[in-house]
């Protein structure tokens, strides 16, 4: 089947088989290995990009179902050589370890900050509650999440990935 | 220039490994491809116990862009035995661990055959097609039944399923009393059995594997922990020449001991590669890794402790039976071996005795697993301290303290025989019941008991120390392991005064490369921007013992010292050359040399500028080779023993059994620390995984030796809305045993919070009349010990809870 | 894991949709939101010929009223339902619920009618959808029909939907103004419901008009805790009426044993959740 998605800014259009993952799509045909499968039951939330606006867990869509639509992974946060808010909070706060889960991480942060701009603990805990890690006990993610909303007034999610609007994202301030 | 005057060892540095991690421009196997790359997958047994009767591959090989099938029989001659490198007695019992099965499978996930095809789909689909019979065989699971007479046999050819029993006894190494007599003389008996549960390490990145045959070279990616002892063990297992061989592990999405291992998966990917000439990679699924990477934990622990009305512990019997799986692996045997040093902990038991027995069942092999041993003695003994307290009505901090080794009598060798070098139980421990505010949780419960609520507190206590940066080579010896335990590192110093640190240990998600950035920017008095910290290759780190145990700052880092200290002196006699002064004279301080006494103002040069003197060469000192690169092989005359007090706070539901961490302090020694940042993003992990084991996670076989655990919707790995907030602190009291005077911290969490939440879940209930919950101490499990006094419902043999049951729905 | 291959289509209409599973026979397959398909796909648990897709069909998404009646689209996804002013206005206990599925990625795209026609007796929304006398809008080669909630969940991942039938639409009546909890239990947060108590309620002067309780899996399909509803109507808004009542909610029920729990245990948190439930409800 032909489909055209526009991932991280660049239109694509390829012929793919229809069981074929949109995370090995991204990966296999795009090269956009930033976004990593770690599990068969969508539990792990390695995988999630942003379909349209919302995280999805790119291994539980098909491909074909992204056609006509726009995908964003890790790859397409930063700006500019400047990275998205959330990614700068996840390394400022030490959010990270091994870093397989992160990308998954980062792109759900960004999702649940874009529903809740300022969220508590609690609601940042319930808000990463599909995406799993081994290494950090996930405390300084949670820190890293809650330090990026401070640092973040004009939300997330499709905002801020909007080319050239990282300044406004990254600003501060309203 | 500048000289760095704060010194970095101590500094909360952010992470040099962070910015490709973040972006998405990482390097794991699974990312890696070559041209003409074929993808590998493994066909593996749905039997736990069975004989392979027919194998027929015929339609898979027919299938599009299938390149080749084998099965076990296509692959035998070559195949050799996985390597067990720790045979723990001289008769241990060994069998044969083929990578792929030939004529029989001993545990369900074994490799029964292999496909290798253009792409990971299409073989995939070819493993459809493979049609494989089988004559089932009894299974083995129960340990206790496999070791009685007459049990049905894993390997028939060994005539028993017991490994080796492996036994200390403090009378007879010298280092104690006899602990019979102890019990025969006790004022008070606690005598427990406790299991270990099967745990999964579940690393966030599935194994992945591939290798490249050119010519006579092999270059194999992994993601391993091991990359130097992988490149041995595959010369040594399939008789290819070492110097033919090149591992890497590139960027490694985490481990915890479950990537400590030779794989079937490596060695199955290197022999197709091999037989077709090809690249070829393996990428496992998580289903897979849960399935057929190896498991941990796994014990049965009958322990027997001798104690005085007045709480002082007289004697420690430990009588284990540890299952092994069907095969062992790489340490399989040794891990509890690690724990037979631990279970009298930071107690001064007069006398001790360890007996271990070693089991074969048809199930995954287990091997190390984040602590390895430890957590498993850790666990026990805390337990008991706090039964014992229960049985004196003494409170349980005041039990430990009794008997604890007080800090003014380190060094200290203990009934076990090992000396730890420091520590200061006390400080941590006083520490610990200030932030936790423990009188006033203790008030808390009183209240909660005595108006009969709902929701009870529970409180528990663990005072742990470990053995870990394994280590010293003189000891494993000693203990049959078949190979040292020193560290490797080399520091280059290039002619524009950058710096390249290869280390031996192969790090996977730690931080090496800021930690050890920092200790080299100290040492040579470079900027840490100017460090570049090479490894995982065995070309570049050409020599290594990897990372495992909590070895890789205790030794692995002293080793990078050692190395600067060289590169220090060598260039001492080329920067006296040049300052025109005696080398006597020379003094080096902040990344220059001056003449000694010679005032701040006097004429120095950096290393830096000695760097570039070198490599031009034009005027270097009579003899002096025109090179400051040095190595050094580090191998410590001791372990390192990081000890501290974790203090947690539960709820209990009585009405529903469900546990709800509280609060949860942990107050770490690691000695001293050479990034806070990296030392506690370590304790939280470990606390989460120590946790998980107490609450969540549980490997579950039904009757005929399936894992209905097969998934992580089964197989319950916490989520951040599962876990609370921790509150950590540290004292510091230095190692003697290495310069920089640190301690490994990589499994300490994990080794310390298991028995400290069991506690706490006991102490919640003890009112109402329980003494024990088995691990994990699910709602069921609870519920079920508050109601009736059953310790293990919903345990060995029952179908996983939800999941995915779910195959027929329509939309 | 991969799945098997399979032919895929994505129709823009019911009709097509319906002329579609037709022709593709018995081995074909409706995917909505695929959050539960997928993963059984990857497993190779199932391997359909044909994916009937409908996540392109606008007419399946979407709330609206229909004169006393909350009508939901069936592709609508659990995140819209969550959001959607109307579904809280006039189903409380749907909004609850979806709140605690699975988690915020898998809400972005699993659906309500893709939950139900699942059948999954460990889903969260059979309960509540079986509670407030849902509706549910199937159509099929023959034409279109409304079968109650009652009659539509037949046994574990089996519903009353025909060979060729696909679920449209969920018809509720409208709740307005009860109020209403979701009592979840389980041991992980993105885990399966061990047992969960849906619960709606409607006080009049402080006493209880009316309420509506529903069990998830407590049977091969949800189940309706009638007993709970008569003993609870009536009554004084108050901890011992709630607790009394709630000692009915096992009465009907075949809940299973599995490592989380047992016939014994089940039955015994059907009634603890089922108190917490009305009680929380009351204090919405």
């Amino acid at each position: 089947m032909r489909i055209t998605v526009t991932v991280d800014g660049t239109k694509y259009s390829d012929d793919v088989e229809p069981r074929q993952l949109l995370v090995h799509y991204l990966r296999e045909r795009l090269g956009k290995v930033g976004t990593v499968v770690g599990c068969d039951t969508s539990n792990c939330g390695a995988c999630t990009v942003h379909l349209d606006g919302h995280s999805v867990k790119s291994c539980s869509v098909l491909a074909v179902q992204a056609d006509g639509s726009e995908v964003t992974t890790i790859e397409g946060l930063a700006r500019d050589g400047q990275l998205h808010p959330v990614q700068q909070a996840f390394h400022d706060n030490h959010a990270l370890q091994c870093g397989f889960c992160t990308p998954g991480m980062i792109m759900q942060s960004i999702d649940l900050l874009a529903d809740d701009p300022d969220p508590d603990e609690t609601a940042v805990r319930e808000g990463l509650e599909g995406n799993l890690c081994r290494c950090t006990g996930y405390q300084n993610i949670v820190r890293a999440v809650r330090d990026a909303a401070a640092k973040m007034s004009g939300g997330a999610g499709p905002e801020a990935e909007r080319v050239g609007e990282s300044q406004q994202v990254a600003g501060g301030g309203n | 220039m500048t000289a760095t005057i704060e010194p970095e060892v101590g500094r909360a540095r952010l992470r040099k490994e962070d910015a490709r991690l973040i972006a998405g421009r990482t390097r794991w196997t699974d990312n890696l491809t070559l041209p003409g790359l074929l993808h590998m997958a493994i066909m593996r047994s749905p039997l736990a116990h069975a004989r392979i009767t027919r194998v027929d591959v015929s339609s898979a090989r027919q299938l599009p862009g299938v390149i080749a099938v084998f099965t076990g029989a296509d692959l035998a001659d070559e195949q050799g035995s996985l390597p067990c490198a720790w045979p723990i007695t001289e008769d241990m019992l060994s069998p044969n661990a083929p990578s792929i099965a030939v004529d029989q499978v001993n545990f369900a996930g074994e490799a029964v055959a292999v496909v290798v095809a253009r792409s990971a789909y299409e073989a995939a689909d070819a493993i459809e097609a493979i049609d494989i019979d089988y004559e089932d065989l009894p299974v083995v699971l129960d340990m206790e039944a496999a070791v009685a007479d007459g049990a049905d046999l894993v390997h028939a050819d060994l005539g028993t399923n017991k490994s080796a029993t492996w036994v200390f006894d403090s009378a007879e190494a010298g280092t104690g009393s006899e602990v019979e007599e102890a019990i025969a003389g006790a004022e008070v008996l606690i005598e427990r059995t406790y299991r270990q549960q099967r745990l999964i390490p579940a690393f966030m990145e599935p194994r992945s594997v591939m290798v490249d045959p050119t010519g006579e070279q092999f270059t194999l990616w992994s993601a391993t922990q091991i990359p130097h002892i992988l490149r041995i063990m595959l010369a040594m297992t399939l008789s290819v020449p070492e110097h033919k061989v090149r591992v890497i592990a590139p960027d490694v999405g985490g481990g915890f001991g479950g990537k400590l291992q030779v794989t079937p998966e490596e060695v199955l990917t290197f022999l197709v590669a091999r037989r077709l000439g090809k690249p070829v990679k393996y990428t496992e699924s998580r289903s897979e890794s849960i399935l057929a990477a190896h498991h941990g934990r796994d014990q049965l622990q009958k322990l027997t402790l001798s104690a005085r009305r007045d709480g002082t512990v007289t004697g420690l019997k430990v009588e284990l039976l540890a299952d092994m799986g069907a095969y062992l692996r790489l340490v399989g045997p040794g891990v509890p071996i690690l724990g037979a040093f631990m279970f009298n902990s930071i107690y001064k038991f007069p006398a001790y005795r360890f007996v271990c027995t070693n089991v074969f069942t048809n199930k995954t092999p287990t091997d190390a697993y984040r602590g390895a041993g430890r957590p498993e003695a850790t666990f026990a003994i805390e337990r008991l301290m706090d039964e014992l307290a229960a049985e004196l009505d003494l409170d349980p901090v005041a039990v430990r303290e009794r008997n604890w080794i007080r800090h003014e009598e380190f060094p200290f060798t203990t009934v076990a025989g090992l000396t730890y070098d420091s520590g200061n139980y006390e400080a941590a421990t006083a520490r610990a019941k200030e932030l936790f505010a423990y009188d006033a949780l203790r008030a808390e419960q009183a209240q909660r008991r005595e108006r009969g609520d709902t929701v009870q507190l529970g409180i528990g206590t663990s005072t742990f120390t470990e053995m870990c940066g394994l280590a010293p080579s003189r000891v494993l010896g000693a203990l049959a392991y078949s190979a040292g335990g020193w560290e490797h590192a080399a520091i280059r110093m290039l002619p524009t005064g950058k710096v390249e640190v290869v280390t031996g240990s192969s790090p996977h998600g730690q931080g090496h490369e800021t930690a050890w950035s920092q200790i080299v920017a100290d040492q040579l008095g470079v900027p840490f921007e100017d460090v570049e910290v090479l490894h995982g290759d065995t070309q570049s780190s050409h020599k290594g013992m990897d990372t495992y145990g909590s070895r890789s700052l205790t030794v692995g880092a002293i080793a990078v010292v050692q190395a600067a200290d060289k590169v220090k002196a060598k260039a001492a006699k080329v920067a006296a050359h040049m300052l025109e002064a005696a080398e006597s004279d020379v003094e080096f301080a902040a990344g220059a040399f001056r003449v000694r006494g010679a005032g701040a103002d006097a004429t120095s040069v950096s290393i830096q500028d000695v760097a570039l003197a070198v490599f031009a060469a034009h005027d270097l000192p009579e003899g002096v080779e025109p090179n400051l690169d040095s190595e050094a092989t580090f191998d410590p005359e001791n372990f390192s023993f990081p000890h501290g007090t974790h203090l947690c706070a539960v709820e209990v539901d009585t009405e529903t059994g469900r546990v709800r961490i509280r609060e949860y302090v942990a107050v770490d020694d690691v000695g001293r620390v050479v990034n806070p940042l990296i030392v506690e993003g370590q304790v939280h992990g470990g606390l989460a995984q120590g946790i998980a084991q107490a609450l969540f996670e549980e490997a579950v076989h039904d009757e005929s030796g399936t894992l209905t655990t097969g998934t992580l919707a089964d197989y319950l790995v916490p989520s951040a809305a599962d876990l609370p907030n921790f509150t950590t602190d540290r004292t510091e009291t230095p190692a003697t045993s290495n310069p920089l005077g640190v301690k490994g911290v990589g499994e300490a969490g994990t080794i310390a919070s298991t028995p400290a939440v069991v506690n706490a879940v006991v102490d919640a209930v003890r009112h109402l009349g329980v003494s024990d919950v088995q691990m994990p101490c699910t709602p069921l499990r609870v519920w079920r010990a508050i109601h009736t006094g059953q310790t293990d419902a919903g345990g060995l043999g029952g179908e996983a809870g939800g999941g995915l049951g779910s195959m027929g729905g329509t939309q | 894991m991969i799945p098997a291959a399979f032919d895929y289509v994505a129709p823009t209409t019911v009709d097509d949709a319906v002329r579609a599973l037709s022709e593709a026979g018995e081995d074909a397959k409706v995917i909505a939101g695929g959050q539960s398909l997928l993963p059984v796909l990857r497993m190779r648990l199932a391997a359909p010929s044909k994916l009937i897709d409908l996540g392109r069909i606008p007419e399946l998404r979407g709330v609206r009223e229909d004169g006393d009646t909350l009508v939901i689209g069936a592709m609508t996804t659990h995140y819209e339902v969550q959001r959607d002013p109307l579904v809280r206005e006039h189903a409380l206990l749907l909004a609850c619920a979806t709140d605690t599925v699975a988690d915020p990625q898998v809400r972005h795209r699993g659906t309500l009618g893709g939950s139900l026609a699942h059948a999954d007796p460990a889903g969260d929304l059979l309960a509540p959808a079986l509670a407030l006398d849902a509706e549910l809008v199937v159509s099929g080669m023959d034409g279109r029909r409304a079968v109650p909630a009652t009659e539509f969940f037949t046994d574990f991942f089996e519903t009353s939907l025909r060979p060729g039938e696909i679920l449209c639409e969920i018809r509720l009546p409208k709740y307005t103004g009860w109020s209403a909890h979701y009592e979840k239990f389980n041991r992980v947060a993105q885990a399966w419901s061990i047992v969960a108590v849906a619960a709606a309620v409607r006080v009049e002067n402080d006493t209880i008009a009316q309420a509506r309780v529903g069990l998830t899996n407590m049977a091969a399909t949800p189940v309706r805790a009638t007993a709970v509803e008569q003993a609870l109507i009536g009554q004084p808004a108050t901890p011992e009426a709630i607790t009394e009542a709630a000692q009915h909610a096992a009465e009907g029920t075949a809940p299973t044993t599995d490592g989380n729990a047992d016939v014994e245990y089940r039955q015994h948190l059907a009634r603890v959740l089922t108190s917490r439930a009305v009680t929380a409800a009351l204090s919405t």
